[in-house]
């Protein structure tokens, strides 16, 4: 904790949870979805976001945050309207999701490139979020920290060929966290990694490099 | 580097150095966030310009809720004010009171705040800040390092009791607020450190039970009023202080109070909208009102 997390965030209202975290979580998606042109979004409202959404605006901030706006940015009253003129078609579906945070959005998102995939992540409180599944697999971070995710093939020597990288490159980037799931032996995995500093630019593109390494994309500290 | 866990720590680190509990945070700040004082007095300033905006914004006519259950409060109260030469408590404190309502409203129609230390009690501190500095009482300088001494004060009470009403109660919320704005008034006026730490118990002993009652658990009734009351406490506190009535309770003590208060409360009553005020056959209704069920 900082001054800045008291005398802060500087957000949109009305509420750090419903609002400025729904944002933060949107932008986790945006993230995922990266350069790639976002044509739909299905959004799925758990718990107190399905029964409170409208008055907190939490709809609007979610999509801001997939759009790539920030917890601060007045453009989240407005998102409905900006995903639609940017041709981004939107639902919203009320259904609880089974011992999910009672804050949980899934957001489902397709690109123009016939691509999708998934991301669910909860608001836990003051702004602060804790991401739960993308694509389908667990992770667990909450964006208080810089946030590596890497998306492999489960291969033996992928996790050494990663650390190696971060290690002999970059000798300062030190790991807080590290967390692995998988789809099924041999199959999809994703890497965890929450790192105390900022890791340089090109990191990204060396891990994505290393064999068996379908991608890679950094969480900025949110 | 400080601890923030109690205030006593920051009180005595400051006298022993006869130096302000804003420029302690401010250097210990700057050092723990690996930066420069000057660029982190610049954020706050930023963080004070934004408080300006909000309070501008908030002030408007026609300002409305997203839900529409509130609005105009922030335009209604500065209209009186000016009519009225401030009305029972005066141009001063109703000027003050328009800002903590204009801004706390400006929050509720997804207008851009600073959580000051949530955006539910967005609008004590800024009502305080911003109204001593209109008035020409202070230096923009000393404003935005007041809010260094308010930001020590919430870390501490964060750290030590709650500052979230879904954990503690209003009081965690509005109640903390007020107790960081009380600080940061005194140090404004001139007060020692050990001042600024009775203001903070005095607010947090007035508030102490608060509950987190919203109705259809948004943050508009009763949250906008009471950053009205807890910025009129935050005022109370700090002149109290200021005047050497000492808090007899000590500031860490009353904050492990206000902890243990908080954690006595029962669930209905912190910001499930379960109990309190959401309960009552009205808040049912505007419930229903927005929600449909």
């Amino acid at each position: 904790m900082n001054i800045f997390d008291i005398i802060g965030p500087v957000m949109i209202g009305p509420s750090s949870s419903h609002t400025a975290g729904a944002v933060r979580l949107g932008r986790v998606a945006n993230k995922l979805i990266d350069d790639r042109k976002l044509v739909r979004v299905e959004i799925t409202l758990s718990g107190s976001f399905a029964q409170t959404y409208k008055g907190h605006g939490t709809d609007r901030a979610l999509l801001a945050g997939i759009m790539g706006y920030h917890s601060y940015s007045p453009e989240i009253r407005d998102a409905l309207e900006i995903a639609a003129a940017r041709g981004i078609s939107y639902t919203f579906l009320k259904q609880n999701i089974k011992g999910a945070h009672p804050n949980t959005a899934l957001i489902r998102y397709f690109t123009e490139d016939g691509a999708e995939g998934t991301m669910q992540g909860a608001s836990v409180g003051g702004g602060n979020i804790l991401v739960n599944r993308i694509d389908g697999m667990d992770v667990h971070f909450t964006g208080d920290n810089n946030t590596i995710i890497v998306m492999h093939h489960d291969k033996p020597g992928v996790i050494a060929a990663v650390t190696q990288v971060m290690h002999w490159q970059y000798a300062d980037l030190n790991i807080s966290s590290f967390f692995l799931s998988r789809e099924s032996k041999g199959g999809n995995s994703i890497m965890t990694i929450e790192v105390d500093s900022l890791p340089p630019e090109d990191l990204m593109q060396k891990i994505r490099e290393i064999e068996h390494v379908t991608n890679a994309i950094l969480v900025r500290r949110l | 580097m400080l601890k923030y866990e109690s205030v006593s720590e920051l009180v005595e680190a400051a006298e022993k150095r006869g130096i302000r509990i804003s420029d302690l945070a401010l250097e210990d700040q700057a050092e723990a966030m690996e930066t420069t004082p000057l660029e982190l007095y610049e954020k706050m300033e930023i963080d004070l310009h934004v408080m300006w905006e909000a309070a501008k914004t908030g002030a408007e006519e026609g300002q409305r809720s997203m839900s529409g259950l509130t609005g105009g409060e922030g335009f209604r109260m500065t209209e009186y004010v000016r009519k009225k030469n401030g009305g029972l408590c005066g141009p001063f404190l109703g000027k003050a009171m328009a800002k903590a309502l204009a801004v706390a409203g400006c929050n509720a129609s997804m207008g851009r705040i600073v959580a000051a230390p949530t955006a539910g009690s967005c609008g004590i501190l800024p009502g305080c800040i911003l109204t001593l500095l209109q008035e020409g009482a202070v230096p923009e300088k000393d404003a935005v390092m007041a809010m260094f001494t308010a930001g020590a004060f919430g870390m501490v009470i964060a750290n030590r009791s709650s500052i979230a009403g879904a954990q503690g109660g209003c009081q965690a919320e509005c109640g903390s607020a007020a107790a960081m704005a009380a600080a940061a008034l005194v140090e404004l006026m001139g007060g020692t450190p050990a001042q600024c730490a009775d203001a903070c118990a005095i607010a947090i002993a007035n508030q102490m039970g608060l509950v987190c009652d919203p109705v259809a658990g948004l943050v508009e009734i009763p949250c906008i009023k009471r950053n009205v009351s807890g910025l009129m406490i935050a005022f109370s506190s700090a002149d109290l202080a200021l005047a050497g009535i000492e808090a007899k309770i000590p500031a860490d003590e009353c904050l492990d109070a206000m902890r243990e208060v908080g954690d006595a409360l029962p669930a209905s009553l912190k910001e499930t909208a379960g109990g309190g005020l959401a309960a009552t056959p009205t808040g049912r209704k505007l419930q229903k009102q927005v929600f449909g069920s």
